[in-house]
């Protein structure tokens, strides 16, 4: 087998990634939405855990985080890449315990009894070289890239259990998660969306032109009036960035105003939100300023802090539900999820 | 034109004997309004108040001298005007009939008169844009005062149908010809000027108002056989419709007519012309002074008590009054910096900025969608308001009530500052009932070379929606600074009291 061939046409692969994520994050490279990074993201995984040389799961699982360092700190707004790393963690931990014959549930399972016994899990050191491993983690890998295919569908698929007729649905900026929840639901029943804008992106504009295609009754409105038009909501369904582990969201800018907003009319929110956005970071993250100036004349430009935050972070009590591609949970729940697709042990990579 | 007057007269004392009954009527009619279709009351300014009443209501009866285009003959148009009188005699007959049965049924504390006034309201025209009557007679009232009507523009959304929505576009001074013999010029530039936006902001447009006005005052002469006090009332009526068609009336704007008029028709009828204009003139100044100048100071007075060094004030918009109380503080070495929240489609907050960066004052500039990333740290937030109502709520540029409620989530105190002669009698929970949709066109707008809202009139099931003021609760506002002293959101209709006991 050419070796270094390989190798080299792996790096180059992953110098490619890296370099799109970098424009990606300042606007300059293609835009491309969450599910498309997080399916690149896993078949560069793929490709990784085929190609590179490793004979032992520790071996793989350092080759992998490695690599997902260096592809996390090219664009570290950008959490997706870092959950699937973790996922693909996860799945080579499993495939590792069912080589060796031992139950799941007991290896997972930390129990207080274990804790205070065995001093832990992590005497596991991963040195055991299996022959099918290679072949299985590809196979797990596989099976997590159909999942991913169907993550939109799945959620659209929900849309009519929660939406009924002549309702009122706000929502804000642009989330391709949402626009697939709503065009399902409208292909049966009527309802009014007021869409917020969203500035200074205005991403908003493409989300009701699209929804406007689709037959929808749209309706565009400045953020300034989102808590004017509120009281005529039944309901706000928004997408999100990322969803933290305590529950919370890092969405657009303007969510929190708009869950306020919802919170004080008694309006239900709900995030559409994969599985793949689950992240483990917990609490408020640095926040990340874009470079866009709003037509301020050059000469006072000068003498003026201007501020332009991304992301938004809202805190669990403002959410009503989430909806994601294995069913609806509260709030409460995520942490639950939490454990059942990452390993305590790869939140930091 | 002469016999018209003539006979508009006689009904008007006729209408003077039985002003009370008239009152109950119209008090009731406002509520049957929505129902009626055929028999709408005539659509008044928003302004006007019972002492406007017998003027707007002579209107009522006189269908015939409105030129209509003449396909009905003679016979046709005395029926209507017969029917109208015989149906007016009956619903004033059911009426006093109804009141007496509920005077005898009801024995409620008879309060002073002056106390606990009826105010009776009419619904002002600018709201029932949904009822087809009350548009009806608005035109016709229009064509008799020669304004021509301006037209809604692009599709409206739904909630709001019962508003106008008209394009910049498209300004009413197109229509007009020139020049135009029945409104006063100075008229016609204010209203160019408040329709594309020129002159806005409350303070601005009042004192606008009320320099026009001078303007007409001084150009103005008594036709003959005329008195000045009613004369000048009746010219002033077209300008005010003409006004009200380029942009609707503000609160301050109304409350000023409503004083204009009120000073105009308590001029003495022996007093000599020139006499007359010129207390006319001064008691306009003297309102300026008082209500906009003077109560300004007082107010900056007041808030500079509650501004300290080390403070991060946050404003929203350009408020004139806000931005006054800012450079104030800053006069008097107050240590303090400002964060300046802007909103599209206005963007008013660049000019604010303008003005604080040109004294000195740090600023930081964001936009609306920032307000909770930037408010952990800020210590007061100051905001202007357009207006106060009778139940407790701030009308605002719209934003004002989100900015109010992320404050309260932060616990961060909101203060609004407003002068007395913004307080208004009228009474709103939501900022739907009674708004401004301004022209839906401000919305689109070119990112990344792509305008996505270009052909937005194209797409039959989308809508844009520009609003330009909503209503904050008083459970958001921690304090309201008038030239009358700091007062609660609360307190607003006892204020109105005493205005109007003092009056």
């Amino acid at each position: 087998m050419p070796g270094p061939d390989k190798e080299t046409d792996l790096t180059e692969r992953i110098e490619a990634f890296l370099s799109d994520l970098k424009r990606g994050g300042s606007g300059t490279g293609p835009l491309r939405g969450s599910a498309e990074t997080a399916r690149e993201t896993t078949a560069l995984l793929r490709r990784i855990t085929a190609q590179a040389r490793w004979s032992s799961a520790g071996d793989l699982m350092e080759i992998i985080r490695k690599e997902g360092r260096r592809i996390t700190a090219a664009q570290p707004s950008e959490t997706t890449v870092g959950n699937m790393i973790r996922r693909v963690l996860k799945i080579v931990r499993e495939e590792y315990a069912r080589s060796r014959g031992s139950s799941e549930e007991t290896d997972q399972q930390e129990s207080l009894h274990k804790l205070l016994t065995s001093g832990g899990l992590s005497e596991e050191n991963f040195r055991q070289h299996f022959a099918t491993l290679k072949a299985n983690v590809i196979e797990a890998i596989n099976e997590l890239l159909t999942e991913l295919e169907g993550t939109t569908d799945n959620i659209a698929m929900q849309a009519l259990e929660h939406i009924h007729s002549n309702e009122v649905i706000m929502t804000i900026g642009r989330s391709r998660t949402v626009e697939a929840f709503l065009k399902d639901a409208a292909r049966k029943r009527k309802f009014h969306v007021i869409v917020a804008e969203c500035a200074p992106f205005c991403q908003g504009h493409e989300m009701a032109t699209s929804l406007s295609k689709a037959g929808i009754e749209t309706t565009v409105i400045a953020d300034a009036a989102i808590f004017a038009v509120m009281s005529r909501v039944n309901k706000v369904i928004i997408g999100t960035q990322t969803v933290l582990a305590n529950g919370g969201l890092r969405a657009v800018n303007g969510t929190h105003t708009l869950a306020l907003a919802a919170k004080h009319h008694s309006t239900p929110l709900i995030v559409c939100a994969p599985m793949f956005k689950l992240s483990p970071q917990v609490g408020r993250l640095s926040s990340l300023n874009s470079q866009f100036t709003i037509c301020i004349s050059g000469e006072i430009l000068s003498k003026v802090n201007v501020h332009c935050p991304v992301f938004d972070y809202v805190p669990p009590e403002l959410i009503t539900l989430f909806i994601s591609n294995i069913g609806g949970h509260a709030p409460s729940y995520i942490y639950r999820l939490m454990s059942e697709l990452y390993h305590p042990e790869d939140h930091e990579l | 034109i002469k016999e018209e007057k003539q006979r508009l007269r006689k009904e008007k004392k006729q209408q003077k004997k039985n002003k009370e009954k008239k009152d109950e009527k119209a008090s009731h009619e406002s509520e049957k309004k929505k129902n009626k279709e055929e028999k709408p009351v005539s659509a008044a300014a928003p302004a006007s108040q019972p002492p406007t009443q017998p003027s707007t209501q002579k209107a009522v009866p006189a269908p015939a001298p409105v030129p209509v285009p003449v396909s009905e003959t003679p016979a046709l148009a005395d029926k209507p005007a017969k029917t109208k009188a015989d149906l007016k005699a009956e619903r004033r007959a059911r009426q006093e009939a109804e009141r007496a049965s509920k005077q005898a049924a009801t024995s409620k504390p008879k309060a002073p008169p002056n106390e606990l006034q009826p105010v009776v309201k009419r619904l002002p025209e600018h709201v029932q844009v949904d009822n087809p009557g009350v548009l009806k007679k608005l035109a016709k009232k229009l064509e008799r005062q020669q304004i021509p009507l301006r037209l809604d523009y692009g599709y409206k959304v739904s909630l709001f149908s019962h508003l106008h929505q008209y394009s910049r576009k498209a300004p009413l001074t197109q229509q007009l010809s020139i020049p135009s013999t029945v409104i006063h010029p100075a008229i016609v530039r204010l209203g160019l000027q408040y329709s594309q936006g020129i002159v806005a902001g409350s303070n601005a447009r009042s004192v606008a108002l009320l320099h026009a006005f001078k303007q007409v005052i001084r150009d103005y002469t008594t036709p003959p056989n005329e008195e000045l006090s009613r004369d000048l009332v009746n010219k002033l009526k077209p300008y005010i419709s003409f006004l009200s068609q380029c942009r609707p009336l503000s609160a301050s704007m109304g409350n000023a007519i409503k004083y204009i008029k009120k000073e105009i028709s308590n001029i003495p009828s022996q007093c000599k012309e020139e006499e007359a204009k010129r207390k006319l003139l001064s008691c306009i100044d003297c309102y300026i002074d008082e209500k906009i100048i003077l109560a300004a100071k007082a107010i900056a007075k007041s808030s500079i008590e509650k501004i300290s060094n080390g403070d991060v004030i946050l404003v929203y918009g350009c408020s004139s009054l806000v931005n006054h109380i800012l450079c104030e503080a800053f006069e008097k070495n107050i240590k303090f910096r400002v964060i300046v929240v802007d909103s599209r489609p206005r963007l008013e907050g660049r000019e604010a900025l303008r003005r604080l960066v040109q004294r000195g004052i740090s600023c930081t500039y964001v936009l609306i969608s920032a307000v909770s990333y930037i408010l952990p740290e800020v210590s007061k937030v100051f905001l202007g308001a357009h207006a106060l109502l009778a139940n407790g709520y701030v009308m605002s540029r719209v934003g004002t009530s989100q900015i109010a409620l992320v404050a309260k989530a932060f616990n961060v105190p909101v203060l609004v500052c407003c002068e007395t002669y913004k307080f208004c009698e009228r009474v709103q929970t939501d900022s739907f009932v009674s708004n401004e949709l301004d022209d839906p066109d401000d919305l689109i707008v070119t990112r990344k070379g792509k305008t996505q809202l270009e052909h937005w009139q194209d797409v039959p099931s989308l809508g844009l929606l520009n609003l330009v003021y909503d209503v904050t609760p008083p459970d958001f506002v921690d304090l309201v600074i008038t030239d009358l002293g700091m007062i609660p959101c609360t307190s607003v209709p006892v204020v109105l009291r005493v205005k109007n006991v003092d009056q």
